[in-house]
């Protein structure tokens, strides 16, 4: 874990812990100090909202607004005729970006046409790319997500893929011109929270994109520290959707990331075996 | 003609198109979210109206789900 200070000025700390002491408010971020740019375009949060696993569209919304996000995941699926509400008019009202993904796929070539009938469907280039390898971790399979990475960027795509803390090949994921990159902190849905703090360090400064830590949040203090290790925004899906109050979690989120951000730019001190004294020995009373 | 929409086997008359087709399922250009692949390909929603479907076409028809 690296503690160095970011080359962030005073000035701009000092923005953003006005922007922090704002946290009660609910909605939207006041006009942004320190936006998150991801493919030239500007994001006021930080936390990027997966919408996998809320109970209903309703709690989704109102988790959502408690977020602050702006960007938002979305998977395809076969329609079901049947089904009520439409998640789109959702995320719309909520005014967030739709961030849709390759949820499900095993392959390269499944992940492209998928992530092509994302671009049809949604009107838009970006998408979150998941190429799985194994049933049981969901872990991402490395050779295969590169190979669909390098061809979707080929064909236009603003492409942030989903991979493991694995800072040489978040490197070459960069290199072939992915927009940010997404490694997870521990499994999917696991709620394990960060294990190799070390390597998404390592990672953060492997690459020059933005690090958007996935995956494996459990609960605000794990967001917080990726934020902490320098990573540019978290995503958080299960730790809120299937917390016993996921619009109260979504809050504690927001603030997490904001709170992680701010410490990260601050410079925490180095970390000590011994204690260092506080309160200094001059003046202290002799008794005896 | 027989085709696989979503899955299942479905019977389409020979004058009929991919739109016709989509009805079925309550689809129409102008609903968002929507996506069709036809045996792997793509075929934007301007097509719908035009496109052949071969015998035994394999129809995946898709739309927004939550999911991280």
């Amino acid at each position: 874990m690296t503690d160095t200070v970011g080359a962030r000025t005073p000035s701009a700390g000092a923005q953003l812990a006005a922007n922090g002491a704002r946290l009660p408010a609910q909605g939207a971020e006041p006009a942004a100090p320190d936006p998150l740019r991801i493919a030239g375009r500007e994001l006021r949060s930080r936390l990027v909202m997966g919408t996998g696993g809320f109970a209903s569209l309703q709690l989704l919304a109102e988790a959502v607004t408690a977020a602050g996000s702006d960007l938002a995941t979305v998977a395809l699926r076969r329609i079901d005729p049947r089904a009520q509400g439409s998640l789109i008019d959702v995320l719309d009202a909520a005014g967030v970006q739709l961030l849709p993904n390759t949820a499900g796929c095993h392959t390269a070539r499944d992940a492209v046409i998928t992530a092509r009938l994302c671009r049809e469907a949604f009107d838009t280039e970006w998408v979150k790319l998941e190429v799985i390898g194994d049933e049981h971790t969901l872990l991402p399979d490395a050779p295969e997500l590169l190979r669909a990475a390098e061809q979707l960027v080929d064909e236009g795509f603003v492409v942030l893929p989903y991979t493991t803390d694995d800072p040489v090949l978040a490197r070459r994921l960069a290199d072939v011109g992915c927009a940010a990159v997404m490694p997870l902190g521990s499994p999917i849905g696991s709620g394990m929270g960060i294990r190799n703090p070390y390597n998404i360090a390592l990672l953060r400064e492997a690459v020059d994109v933005p690090v958007v830590l996935d995956a494996g949040i459990g609960t605000a203090s794990d967001a917080a520290l990726a934020m902490e290790l320098g990573c540019d925004a978290v995503m958080v899906a299960s730790a809120i959707a299937r917390a016993q109050d996921p619009v109260a979690m979504a809050a504690a989120m927001r603030a997490a990331v904001q709170a992680g951000r701010l410490a990260r730019s601050a410079g925490r001190i180095p970390r000590r075996s011994y204690a260092t004294a506080s309160t200094p020995d001059e003046g202290l009373a002799e008794f005896t | 003609m027989k085709v696989l929409l979503n899955g299942q086997e479905s019977e389409l008359g020979c004058d009929e198109t991919l739109l016709d087709l989509l009805a079925q399922l309550g689809v129409t250009p102008e609903r968002r979210g929507c996506a069709v692949a036809v045996d792997g390909e793509v075929v934007p929603r301007a097509q719908w109206g035009s496109f052949a479907l071969p015998e035994h076409a394999r129809v995946e028809v898709l739309t927004a789900m939550q999911g991280g």
